[in-house]
């Protein structure tokens, strides 16, 4: 059917865009955009899971239970609120300082990438195993290597004090990285201009670092903090490896919550609701991302 | 700092000697994991740690003889091959047109999916997959790493073809290229190490899979990470089993990713450098 062929091949020169495009919409579209409805319908009804009851409409009964009755609700936003803050500080500050450290010639920087590259891309699962041997109360290097510098033992993640800074120093270890790699990208691209002029009026290194190098840096980093922000509200596999929320709720983060919720107990009402508020905050920091990739910041 | 370092400052020993202290924290973790799975239960119960021991690869027989490790690898080989060749060929064309065509709008859409919490995908298509009777088949299992594989290789994809010269493309055009061979014979050769790199990419986050997995693969299909993840449940845990299951898992990953390292490290950080 050569004349098929040739009016389609005509259509796609006409119209490459929505053509290209196409294939990949639909799928994202019956991938996401399915399960988002769903979501955000069974987030105002009350279901089980079970084929005698249809779903039962609360309103938001859901969302007033929450806020108002549920304490480990409660307990599960602070968390996430608190491990995602501490997380983001600390791999943004330890990633820029580390790419300052390193943004000088040296030989082997291919070898410093590869290093960098294996946190980030080695298996989650994996991680949280070996850092739960290293954080073992009795038999964990962890303790062996603070207990070097007079500090421990520590129970690290058995700890209900110590359980989500332990958890946020694996996440660091994973994803400090990413920003050192980011920094560096930017750090390279500087110009030189402003360090000469500077260096002419008698600027010292430090007042070059805070008043030049840190300015230019800023977009990348914002950028990238808010990246991580995003991924880190959403920490899944590292806490429920290595504590399943525990000790008692003392690392039961929203997405925790959420996932016992619907696909332990069922409760698949509750569960989007608080799907949709952990979407919210998610939603909140990229709407704030995208203002900043569009230079509003 | 930057600019001192670009006028040619010689390199002392000290820089050298700062840069193995920085390194290895990032390394420890995994180079602990690999000496554990070397060693004897008594050698990993034993505190202070032991750091001199005849290494033995029991663990690593133990790991294959008790369990049908190469099933689960292939599992996961599979679900891994089958949702990255998908997310290519479906995104591939995609992520040309965005470039190309400056389709922010679609971009835009892309990068709020990726940003959705995964869970908010998995109960919906966990009713649904039960109701279908796909739990535990590698359909329902490619389907859902789609969801991850997908917005990745449009996302990374666009960040590569707009490296691509648009005067290569204009010039392929006026010899009488249609859209459609400008795209297969100009700009995918030209923008080949990123495919590759973000394939490897797209394959990585689906081997290393946990969530999904978890929930809609059974007995029949289980991955890696779940197999490994249920050795936990043992009454007394095997550190030396476990940890050289954890070696066998990440090895591959780790490979992949050196084997492309500078492309890979071009499209983990392109998500945040562009625009």
């Amino acid at each position: 059917m050569p004349s098929v062929g040739a009016g389609w091949s005509r259509f796609v020169e006409r119209h490459p865009a929505p053509v290209f495009t196409f294939p990949a919409v639909v799928v994202v579209f019956v991938l996401m955009v399915f399960p988002v409805l769903y979501t955000l319908y069974m987030s105002v009804h009350s279901w089980f899971a079970s084929s005698v009851t249809a779903p039962e409409w609360v309103g938001l009964g859901n969302f007033r239970r929450a806020f108002v009755d549920d304490d480990r609700f409660r307990n599960a936003l602070w968390l996430t609120v608190y491990f995602t803050g501490l997380a983001t500080l600390l791999q943004v500050v330890l990633g820029v300082t580390l790419a300052l450290l390193l943004n000088r010639p040296f030989r082997g920087k291919g070898l410093v990438r590869s290093i960098f590259l294996l946190p980030m891309v080695a298996t989650p699962v994996a991680i949280a195993l070996v850092w739960m041997m290293m954080y073992n109360p009795t038999l964990g290097v962890m303790n062996y290597l603070v207990g070097l510098v007079g500090l421990g033992p520590y129970k690290w993640v058995s700890n209900a004090a110590v359980v989500i800074p332990a958890l946020v120093v694996v996440d660091t270890w994973e994803w400090t990285p990413l920003i050192t790699l980011i920094a560096l990208a930017g750090l390279a691209t500087l110009p030189l201009e402003p360090y000469e002029s500077a260096k002419i009026d008698g600027a010292s290194a430090t007042q070059m670092f805070w008043r030049i190098t840190l300015p230019l840096l800023r977009p990348a980093i914002i950028v990238a903090l808010l990246f991580r922000a995003i991924d880190c509200l959403k920490t899944f596999d590292i806490i429920y490896v290595m504590t399943q929320g525990g000790p008692g709720f003392a690392s039961e983060t929203l997405n925790v919550y959420a996932f016992q919720v619907g696909l332990f107990y069922f409760h698949i009402g509750y569960a989007s609701s608080l799907l949709v508020i952990l979407f919210a905050l998610v939603l909140g920091v990229s709407l704030l991302l995208i203002k900043v990739r569009r230079g509003a910041w | 700092m930057s600019a001192s370092s670009r006028s040619g400052e010689r390199v002392s020993g000290w820089t050298y000697v700062l840069i193995v202290v920085l390194m290895v924290p990032f390394l420890f973790p995994l180079f602990w994991m690999f000496l554990s799975s070397l060693k004897t239960q008594v050698q990993n119960t034993a505190y202070p740690p032991v750091l001199a021991f005849t290494p033995t690869l029991d663990n690593y027989r133990e790991v294959f003889q008790k369990n049908p490790f190469f099933t689960f690898a292939w599992n996961s080989l599979v679900v891994a091959a089958g949702s990255t060749g998908l997310a290519l060929l479906l995104g591939l064309p995609g992520a040309y047109a965005i470039a190309r065509f400056k389709r922010t709008g679609i971009a835009l859409a892309i990068l709020t999916a990726r940003m959705a919490p995964g869970i908010g995908y998995l109960i919906p298509w966990f009713i649904l997959f039960t109701k279908a009777k796909l739990i535990d088949t590698y359909t329902a299992l490619i389907l859902t790493h789609l969801i991850v594989a997908l917005p990745l290789v449009l996302w990374v994809m666009i960040g590569f073809f707009e490296d691509v010269p648009g005067e290569l493309i204009e010039a392929g055009r006026i010899d009488g290229c249609t859209h459609w061979a400008a795209f297969l014979r100009i700009a995918i050769p030209l923008a080949k190490p990123g495919i590759v790199a973000t394939g490897i990419l797209a394959f990585i986050f689906s081997w290393n899979n946990f969530l999904f997995s978890l929930i809609v693969a059974g007995f029949k299909t289980r991955t890696l990470p779940i197999a490994v993840y249920n050795f936990l449940s043992y009454e007394e845990i095997n550190w030396g089993g476990l940890t050289a299951a954890a070696t066998v898992i990440t090895l591959p990953v780790l490979a992949l990713a050196l084997l492309v390292q500078k492309h890979i490290v071009r499209g983990l950080t392109l998500g945040a450098m562009k625009g």
